[in-house]
């Protein structure tokens, strides 16, 4: 299988120069927020291997909540980031972009400081690029080719499979003529089933090196965090007791702003931004309810749903420590309304125990209880956090992750040599 | 235990504790603001029915609902119109953005309404309901109160139909069961099974929620408002405006009686057994309103008697094979707790908690339907057209429909999301590119996929699958409205007007 990767250029634009910047940006988009495939500035379509990519820009306006914690923020430049998802080594993407998209890329961050010479840009990027903290990948090792061919294959089996009650032991039987009938149209050109790459073996090596660490030093570091336990009890539930809660209502223009952008397709944007609460404990919680995040999203939350949450294509949680930020970034299904309820309905426990540590969150208990099942402050402050995605591209509009979880067990169903008749009939259903 | 305090009935409109089932004549007066203090001083006087029984039923009754637009042209200041929810202060048919989600989009779209956008945004709804006989002569004492302070936008017209709505289907079967003596605790936590008892604080405002908390609402400075108001449960010391008061959703749906069973019937190729099955399978219910899961004995809190036509839900079905996945009332209440079933256990529990029980994710496409419930108080409108001349004739010319009402304390996340999630959303439950086969628009998806299948599971294989619906409901018309508590509303009709000086 071909890992999928993700690249975050990120650079702060030069004074003066943002106001150009946006109108560029503006100038990529097909309708509000939705890049034009083929876009003069960066042809997204022309890359294959590219599932997700955004551009957008952070501002600091939020900073200021800081000074509820009696701490006087630092001024921060507002940045520009490029953030995509991809198949293979984002390195080997990168590259291509710099090769195939060079001049809209130098257009792009030559609004940005310090950005010097053309013939530099692959490096600048690279010098800009910052790695996750934590990565969802819904389904490691679906690429987008394998995206539209199975697809294109589950078009063609709806429109071919009988649709009539079926007699004992027949739908094994209209299954493997199913599948002669798509061998033959695989034959002849019609359809196409690329097989799996085989996956690299670094990529096994390292997965497997995180498998065995991460517990190992769980296990090294036990006898310290059953010692460390109450002193951690007493400084959580104080500060959970004393942190600010910042909720306000967010301002109708810049609730227009993001709403503008969205329920232009079945899948939509989200890229949110906060300050970490000062001090050594919330930072340090945090990079380790990070770690163990990433942890179970290599090891155990790449088939399809991060705990109960089936609908998140690609998210990404970005720590700049140096600046005690946090951005979010994913690729949902459905209408914003219908993601936060999932959130906390489904997962309120998992957004409290990493997001508790930002700034102004609403009220926890013992670090997953409260917080985000405070509805109505949740609401607030998520959409008070969330910055609009100026530009942003999804490599196969109109395509939900049931849909591409149903179109892979079609296709699995189809290559398997027998099945029962029960589990013939189950396959039927999925057409 | 429970330390709440009683609910106030007679600081409550009627409508949100009583459909007006006696009351068989209704109509709605959809009114704009001509002159303020004549306006204001209607409203500040006018005799509203409110929750308390009465017996016998008043001959008729009237409620007030005021639209964001209909408070400011009353004066109500701006600081307390845009401390209502965003979607009410932004109204229904404004925003472009909300046309998106919630399917007003083509034949649907605002612009093309007879009413709800533009110049024709009602200020004010009155709903009047009149035993047999007595509607004309309230309608035009009320009118005549009217002139002076209003103009006349529109008058909506309903009609009995005896429970049927216009496509032949009995109606209004499914209410959520309001929990008016408060017995459950305002709490949070996880709820293993549907229930159909229903907070409070899901219809109205200034009490708890499913959440165990209080949705947004306007709190005043209780010195202003004095004893006008009564004072927030959550913040005794601020006057709540909301207390009492529910947000209202009216959404005039012209319904294609002709076309829909014309359309059955060539699907059925002019057999009518099959034409009644596919068009139950639409709806979930046969006509009559028995649901299509089969028996309805299932103990449901607060669900009724075993048999009622409503002790059901669709555990049992999760393949949609005896009633369809996207079924209208499966879409409209899919019944579900807000974890997917599962052995008893503690580690059942934290496998489908954590995701990692293949078998529940599958079913755990729709949760938690307790936050997305709707009191629906709407009526039918026109002539009702039988099944048999709706297959026989041509189209007649005159109009039905549904006037769609419905309360609740969140738009957002009651009205909103039943309608774009699960009326519109054309993945519901897994399904491929389909809408709710009533209300649906048709609209392509975004990549040009038709989405106007509809799908019936069978065990044994592919589903049976029809193609080319075309639209069978038209929106006419819609406004989000406040319909406040008594108090609320005599505060509304006399708080001091904006930028007057105080």
């Amino acid at each position: 299988m071909t890992p999928q990767d993700h690249f975050l250029v990120v650079a702060p634009v030069a004074a003066g120069k943002e106001a150009a910047l946006r109108t560029l940006l503006d100038s990529m988009n097909a309708e509000p927020g939705m890049a034009d495939p083929r876009n003069g500035v960066l042809p997204f379509a022309q890359f294959d291997k590219l599932h997700f990519a955004r551009l957008a820009l952070l501002d600091d306006a939020l900073q200021a909540d800081l000074r509820a914690h009696g701490v006087e923020p630092k001024r921060l430049a507002t940045c520009l980031v490029f953030i995509g998802d991809c198949d293979g080594p984002a390195d080997e993407v990168l590259a291509d972009l710099a090769e195939r998209a060079g001049p809209g890329l130098v257009l792009l961050f030559g609004h940005c400081e310090g950005f010097g010479d053309a013939s530099q840009l692959l490096a600048w990027m690279r010098a800009h690029e910052r790695r996750s903290a934590a990565s969802f990948i819904n389904w490691a090792g679906r690429t987008v080719r394998q995206i539209r061919e199975e697809s294109a294959l589950q078009r063609a089996l709806a429109a071919r499979v009988p649709r009539r009650p079926l007699a004992a032991g027949e739908a094994e039987r209209v299954r493997r003529e199913l599948a002669a009938w798509v061998g033959s149209e695989v034959g002849g050109g019609r359809l196409s089933l690329t097989p799996p790459a085989p996956t690299p073996l670094g990529w096994q090596l390292a997965k497997l090196a995180n498998l065995v660490l991460v517990p190992l030093v769980g296990i090294v570091v036990l006898p310290l965090l059953i010692v460390g336990a109450p002193l951690f009890v007493i400084l959580l539930r104080t500060r959970e007791e004393r942190d600010p809660e910042i909720c306000p209502r967010p301002i109708a223009a810049d609730l227009e702003a993001l709403q503008v952008l969205e329920d232009r397709d079945i899948t939509n944007q989200y890229t949110a931004l906060g300050a970490v609460k000062p001090g050594l404990f919330r930072s340090g919680l945090l990079t380790v309810l990070l770690a163990l995040t990433s942890f179970a999203c290599r090891q155990i939350f790449h088939r399809g749903f991060l705990a109960r949450v089936q609908t998140i294509h690609f998210a990404h949680w970005f720590h700049f420590a140096d600046e005690g930020r946090v951005v979010f970034v994913s690729n949902y299904d459905g209408s914003h309304q219908g993601y936060m309820d999932d959130f906390i309905n489904k997962v309120g426990w998992g957004l409290n125990l990493l997001f508790s540590n930002g700034v102004g969150w609403p009220r926890t208990r013992w670090l997953v209880q409260g917080g985000s099942r405070i509805e109505q402050k949740f609401k607030y402050y998520q959409r008070r956090h969330q910055l609009p995605t100026q530009v942003w591209y999804k490599a196969y509009p109109g395509l939900a992750l049931v849909e591409l979880k149903r179109n892979h067990r079609i296709r699995e169903g189809l290559e398997q040599a027998t099945m029962s008749d029960a589990r013939a009939q189950a396959w039927l259903r999925l057409l | 235990m429970s330390t709440a305090l009683p609910v106030e009935l007679d600081d409550i409109q009627g409508l949100v504790r009583f459909g007006y089932k006696h009351h068989t004549e209704a109509s709605y007066l959809l009114l704009r603001v001509i002159d303020r203090d004549a306006a204001r001083r209607w409203l500040a006087a006018v005799p509203i029915c409110t929750a308390t029984s009465v017996e016998p039923p008043p001959e008729t009754a009237l409620q007030v609902a005021l639209g964001s637009e209909g408070m400011r042209a009353l004066g109500v200041a701006d600081a307390i119109v845009d401390s209502f929810a965003a979607e009410f202060v932004t109204g229904m048919a404004n925003d472009a953005n909300r046309a998106r989600r919630l399917g007003d989009v083509g034949v649907n779209e605002p612009s093309r309404w007879q009413w709800g956008a533009g110049a024709r945004v009602p200020h004010v709804l009155l709903l009047l309901y009149a035993l047999p006989g007595k509607l004309a002569g309230f309608q035009s004492a009320i009118e005549a109160q009217c002139a002076a302070g209003f103009e006349l936008v529109d008058c909506l017209t309903t009609s009995d139909l005896d429970g049927v709505e216009p496509f032949g289907f009995t109606d209004g079967i499914s209410q959520p069961l309001v929990d008016w003596q408060r017995k459950r605790p305002a709490q949070d936590g996880e709820r293993g099974d549907y229930s159909n008892l229903s907070c409070l604080g899901e219809y109205l405002l200034g009490y708890p929620n499913e959440y165990g908390g209080y949705t947004d609402r306007p709190l005043l400075d209780a010195d202003l408002a004095g004893p006008r108001l009564p004072r927030a449960e959550d913040a005794p010391d601020r006057a709540d405006l909301g207390r009492n008061g529910s947000y209202l959703v009216l959404r005039q749906m012209r319904q294609d009686v002709h076309g829909f069973w014309q359309f059955v019937d060539r699907c059925a190729g002019g057999n009518p057994g099959l034409r009644d099955r596919i068009a139950a399978a639409m709806v979930g219910r046969s006509r009559d309103g028995v649901p299509l899961i089969g028996p309805a004995d299932e103990a449901i809190e607060g669900g009724g008697a075993p048999g009622d036509r409503n002790a059901f839900t669709y555990r049992a079905d999760p393949h949609g094979v005896r009633c369809p996945l996207g079924a209208h009332i499966r879409r409209s209440n899919p019944r579900n707790a807000d974890l997917p079933p599962g052995r008893p256990g503690f580690v059942s529990w934290a496998m489908r908690t954590l995701g990692l029980d293949g078998e529940a994710l599958d079913r755990d496409l729709v949760a938690s339907t307790r936050f997305h419930r709707l009191l629906r108080r709407g009526r039918e409108y026109g002539v009702g057209v039988p099944v048999e001349q709706a297959l026989a004739g041509p189209p007649v010319s005159t109009e039905t429909g549904l006037h769609f009402i419905c309360l609740g304390a969140s738009i957002a996340r009651q009205f909103e999301f039943v309608q774009n999630a699960w009326a519109v959303g054309v993945h519901f439950d897994g399904l491929p590119n389909e809408s709710d086969p009533l209300l649906g628009t048709r609209a392509p998806a975004a990549d040009g996929t038709p989405t106007d299948g509809f799908s019936m599971p069978r065990a044994d294989g592919a589903a049976d699958r029809l193609a080319g619906l075309p639209q069978f409901v038209t929106v006419l018309g819609g406004a989000y409205f406040f319909l406040p508590g008594i108090r609320a509303l005599r505060f509304l009709a006399t708080t001091q007007m904006n930028g007057e000086p105080r």
